[in-house]
C-alpha cells in the first residue's frame, strides 16, 4: 500500500513542487531590481535540472572514476592496478574487438536500411503503414527482442525436428541445410546478435530519416530531373547531401546505442561463445565477480569511448545554432 | 526568446502576474509534499515485503527448467534417509505457531518449472497454518541476482544460496542473519549429520541450512533400450568407455549432453569434472584443487579436463556435437534417450533429473523404463567415493513470517512432501526411506548416506569468480578442444586472483 502511495506521490508531487519552487521563486525574484532579475532569472529556472544531472549523472561520473582507482570492495586504494590487468586480459581484447563488431556493422546497417526505407516509402500511398511496420519492434524492449529471437535461432540436430523459425525456414527452402546454432558458431553469432540490434532501432533510424527527407525542397528536385539526372544521380548527388546533417545525428546516436549493448547479449548468449561486449562484461565483474574497482574501470574506458562521439555531436550542434 | 530589450515589462512579469492566490496555491503544494510523505511513511508499518524486482529476472523466460545446481561440500559423511523406523517427527519441532500471523514472505532461489511447483507445495502447509503468503522468485542468474540485491539493500526474506562460497562471502558482510536464534538448533543436531550442519556454517556461526539434498554422478540409461542391445553396465571408466565405443561402433552417438544454463552454462560439465577429479586423482586433490591449492595446469587436473574430453570433445561420442551440447538446456538434455528410435544412449546428470525426464515424457516409468547406475570407478583405490550436492537456504531479513517458514523448511514433514514428489533427497535423518516414491530415489538416498569417500560439489565450493571461469572454461574447451592449455591457465590466473579475499 505504501508502494502505491509513493507512486502516486511522485506522479502528483513532484510537478507540483516544481510548479510551486518556479512560482514562489518569480514571486521573491519580481521584489528585485530589474538588473538582478535579468541576472538570476535563467539560474532560477535552470537550477531543479542542473541539480538532478548533478546528483544523477556527474557525480556518478566523479565516483565511478574514483572507484575505479581501488580494490574489489572500495576499501583499498590501488592505483592503475585495474586498468592495467585489463590492459593485459584476453579476454577483455576480445570484448573491444565485439564492440567495435557492434560499432561498425550495427551503425552502418541501420543506418542505410533507415535510409533506403525512407526514400523508397517516401510519398507513397503505403508511407506511414510501411514506416508503422519498421518502427513497431522500438515498443518491444531488448530483453523481449533478445527472448523472441532466441526463440528463432533455436537448434536441434539434424533429422530431430528443428525448433527454431531460422532453421526451419531454411532447412525447407534451400537444398542440402543442415541446422546450425546460431548463438554458438564464432564469428556469426555475433552478426545473428547484432542483427536483433538492428531490428529494433532501424525503425529509429528510418522515422528520423524520413522527417529529413520531408525538408527536401522540391524546386531542388525537380531543377535536377530536369537537367537529366535520373534517380540514381539524383539520390546520391543531391539528396544524400542535403540530409548529410541528419545522416550524421543519427549515425553518431546509433554508434552511442551500439556502445551500450548489453540486453540483448546478456539474454541470448550471456557473453559466452566470444559474443562477450564491455557492458555485460562491467556487469559479470561488477555482480558475479564481486569487483567493484575493475568494473568502474570498464565503465570508465565505456566513457573514453563515447566521448569522441559526443564530441563530435555537441561541435555538430555549435555548428547549426550558429549557422541559424 | 525575444532578443529586443523590453522596458516596461519583461517576459516573465506578463506570464507570471503573480496574484496573492497563486503564490498561495504555491506554498501550499510546497508544504503539502513533505506532509504527504510523512503520511505514507507511518502507514507502513515494518512490512516483510521486499519489492520484487521485475528486471532481475531476465533469463527465466526462454526455458521452464531451472537449474537447481547448488552445492556445498562436507568432508565427512552426511547421512540421507536411514531413518527405517518412524517417519514422524517430534510435534514440538514441526510445530509453528499455531495461531495466523498473516503477512508475507519473500523468498528467491533458482527453481522453475516443475521445480519451482514442488517448492509451493512443500511451502503450501505452512501457508495454510500461519495465514502468510510466501512471494516467490525464481532466475537462473541467482549468483548475480541475489548479490546485487543484497548490496541494493533490498534483500529477499529467505533465499536459496548457491553454495557455500557465496554463503560465506554474505556471512563475512554480516548480511545472513545467525540461525541459532532461530532454529532449534537441539533438534537440528539430532536430525541432521554433523557434516550437513558444518557446511552450512560460516566464521562458526549457522549462517544457512540444508533443505534439499542431491546426488551427482549417476549415469542415465533406458532399462528397455540397453535390455534388448544387451548392453552389460559398467563398473570401470574403461568399461564404460568400452560401452560408449562399442555403441559408436554401431553407428549411433552413446552420449547425450547439455550444457545451456543462461547465465549459468556450463555447470553439468563442471560436475562432470568434479567427479572424475574425485574418482581420479583422489579426495586429497579434489579438496586441495577447490580450495585454491592446486594449480588447474597441474597434471592431475588437466587429466581429467582430457578424460571428460574422451567424450565431449569427439563428435562421434556426444549427440549433435559441440552445437547440441552448448545450446540444449540442462533439463532437456536427457530427452534424446527416449525418443524413437533413441538418439543416445547414456546421460550424466545428478538425481533432480528425474523430476525433468518424467515432464517431458510422461509415458517414462522409472526402473521400468529408466534407471541410473553410480558413476563407475576410475581409480580403484578411491572407490566407493561419493559426490552430494544440496539446497542452501538463508534468511537476510528476519520477521515472524521468514522464521516460521525456514523452521517449516527445516521439518521431514515439509520435505517429504518434495521427496514424495520425485527428484528430491532429504537431509534430514528422520525423513524414512519408504518415504521416497520410487527404487530410484531409495537407491540415490542409500548411495549418498552409505558413501566411504563423500565430497560436495567442488565447483560450488570456489569463489564466484573462479566457478564463473569453471563454467565459461568448459564451454570454451567444448568449442575449442585444442585450447585445452591456454583454458587451463586462463583458470590459474584468475584462480590466483579471486582466492585473496
Amino acid at each position: 500500500m505504501d508502494r502505491l502511495g509513493l507512486a502516486l506521490l511522485a506522479i502528483v508531487g513532484v510537478p507540483l513542487v516544481t510548479c510551486g519552487y518556479l512560482v514562489v521563486g518569480e514571486r521573491l525574484l519580481n521584489e528585485l531590481p530589474p538588473r538582478v532579475q535579468r541576472a538570476i532569472r535563467p539560474w532560477l529556472w535552470l537550477a531543479p535540472a542542473i541539480a538532478l544531472l548533478g546528483v544523477f549523472l556527474v557525480y556518478p561520473t566523479i565516483e565511478t572514476i574514483r572507484v575505479s582507482l581501488y580494490g574489489p570492495s572500495s576499501q583499498h586504494f590501488v592505483g592503475l592496478a585495474n586498468y592495467s590487468y585489463l590492459a593485459s586480459d584476453a579476454g577483455l581484447r576480445l570484448t573491444i574487438r565485439n564492440n567495435l563488431l557492434w560499432i561498425v556493422v550495427f551503425t552502418a546497417v541501420t543506418v542505410a536500411l533507415g535510409l533506403i526505407i525512407a526514400v523508397l516509402t517516401d510519398r507513397r500511398r503505403y508511407e506511414n503503414f510501411a514506416k508503422a511496420v519498421v518502427f513497431l519492434p522500438m515498443a518491444v524492449s531488448f530483453v523481449g527482442a533478445g527472448v523472441i529471437w532466441k526463440f528463432v535461432y533455436d537448434y536441434q540436430p539434424a533429422g530431430a525436428g528443428q525448433t527454431g523459425l531460422l532453421n526451419a525456414g531454411l532447412l525447407a527452402t534451400v537444398p542440402g541445410f543442415s541446422p546450425r546454432a546460431w548463438l554458438i558458431l564464432d564469428p556469426i553469432n555475433n552478426l545473428a546478435l547484432i542483427a536483433v540490434g538492428v531490428w529494433v532501432w532501424t525503425g529509429f533510424c528510418t522515422v528520423i530519416l524520413s522527417a529529413a527527407l520531408k525538408g527536401l525542397s522540391r524546386e531542388v528536385l525537380e531543377a535536377a530531373k530536369v537537367d537529366g539526372a535520373n534517380a540514381w544521380q539524383i539520390f546520391l548527388l543531391v539528396t544524400l547531401p542535403c540530409i548529410a546533417p541528419t545522416i550524421a545525428v543519427v549515425t553518431t546516436t546509433m554508434v552511442i546505442f551500439s556502445l551500450k549493448a548489453f540486453d540483448i547479449v546478456y539474454v541470448m548468449t550471456s557473453g559466452n561463445f566470444n559474443t562477450d561486449v564491455l557492458a555485460n562484461r562491467m556487469y559479470t565483474e561488477m555482480f558475479t565477480n564481486d569487483n567493484f574497482g575493475r568494473a568502474a574501470a570498464i565503465a570508465v574506458i565505456l566513457l573514453v569511448a563515447i566521448v569522441p562521439v559526443m564530441a563530435i555531436n555537441v561541435r555538430r550542434f555549435r555548428r547549426q545554432e550558429e549557422q541559424n | 526568446m525575444a532578443h529586443e530589450a523590453r522596458t516596461s515589462t519583461t517576459p516573465s512579469q506578463e506570464t507570471f502576474r503573480v496574484t496573492r492566490r497563486a503564490a498561495l496555491r504555491g506554498g501550499l503544494a510546497l508544504l503539502a509534499v513533505p506532509l504527504l510523505a510523512a503520511c505514507s511513511q507511518s502507514g507502513s508499518a515494518s512490512s516483510p515485503t521486499a519489492a520484487p524486482t521485475t528486471a532481475s529476472n531476465p533469463t527465466a523466460a526462454p526455458t521452464t527448467a531451472a537449474t537447481a545446481h547448488a552445492t556445498a561440500a562436507a568432508t565427512a559423511q552426511p547421512t540421507v534417509a536411514p531413518a527405517t523406523t518412524t517417519s514422524a517427527a517430534p510435534t514440538a519441532q514441526s510445530a509453528s505457531s499455531a495461531s495466523k500471523i498473516g503477512g508475507s514472505v519473500s523468498v528467491l532461489a533458482t527453481w522453475g518449472g516443475n521445480e519451482q511447483k514442488n517448492f509451493e507445495a512443500m511451502v503450501k502447509p505452512w501457508e495454510d497454518q500461519t495465514g502468510a503468503k510466501m512471494n516467490y522468485e525464481g532466475t537462473r542468474d541467482l549468483n548475480a541476482v541475489l548479490a546485487t540485491r543484497v548490496s541494493a539493500g533490498n534483500p529477499p526474506d529467505l533465499a536459496g544460496l548457491p553454495g557455500p562460497g557465496q554463503m560465506a562471502q554474505f556471512a563475512k558482510q554480516g548480511k545472513l542473519v545467525d540461525l541459532s536464534n532461530v532454529l532449534d538448533m537441539n533438534a537440528m543436531k539430532q536430525q541432521y549429520a554433523t557434516s550437513w550442519l558444518e557446511l552450512a556454517q560460516a566464521g562458526g556461526k549457522q549462517v544457512g541450512i540444508f533443505i534439499k539434498a542431491a546426488l551427482k554422478g549417476s549415469i542415465w540409461y533406458d532399462v528397455k533400450v540397453f535390455q534388448s542391445a544387451k548392453y552389460q553396465i559398467p563398473k570401470t571408466w574403461d568399461d564404460l568407455m568400452k560401452l560408449s565405443n562399442q555403441i559408436v561402433s554401431s553407428g549411433k552417438t552413446p552420449w547425450s549432453i547439455g550444457l545451456e544454463s543462461g547465465a549459468s552454462s556450463g555447470w553439468p560439465a563442471a560436475d562432470l569434472i568434479d567427479d572424475i577429479v574425485l574418482r581420479q586423482a583422489g579426495p586429497d586433490a579434489y579438496d586441495k584443487w577447490y580450495q585454491g591449492q592446486l594449480k588447474w595446469s597441474s597434471a592431475e587436473i588437466k587429466q581429467a579436463w582430457q578424460t571428460w574430453g574422451q567424450i565431449a570433445t569427439n563428435p562421434k561420442m556426444a549427440y549433435g556435437g559441440k552445437q547440441y551440447m552448448l545450446s540444449t538446456n540442462f533439463g532437456k538434455a536427457a530427452d534424446p534417450l527416449f525418443s524413437n528410435p533413441p538418439h543416445a544412449y547414456l546421460h550424466y546428470q545428478a538425481s533432480f533429473i528425474t523430476s525433468f525426464i518424467e515432464q517431458d515424457n510422461p509415458s517414462v516409468k522409472p526402473i521400468v523404463d529408466y534407471n541410473f547406475f553410480f558413476f563407475p570407478t576410475i581409480n580403484s583405490q578411491y572407490d566407493g567415493a561419493v559426490e552430494g550436492s544440496g539446497d542452501l537456504f538463508g534468511m537476510f531479513k528476519q520477521t515472524d513470517q521468514s522464521a516460521t517458514l525456514i523452521k517449516w523448511l527445516t521439518t521431514p514433514q515439509a520435505q517429504s512432501i518434495w521427496v514424495k514428489a520425485g527428484g528430491a533427497l532429504s537431509p534430514n535423518k528422520l525423513v524414512a526411506l519408504d518415504t521416497y516414491p520410487d527404487e530410484i530415489s531409495k537407491e540415490s538416498a542409500q548411495i549418498l548416506s552409505n558413501g566411504s569417500i563423500v565430497r560436495f560439489g567442488a565447483d560450488d565450493l570456489m569463489p564466484t569468480a573462479m566457478e564463473n571461469a569453471f563454467w565459461k572454461g568448459t564451454l570454451a574447451y567444448v568449442n575449442n578442444p585444442g585450447q585445452l592449455d591456454s583454458i587451463l591457465s586462463h583458470l590459474d590466473s584468475v584462480q590466483a586472483d579471486s582466492y585473496k579475499s
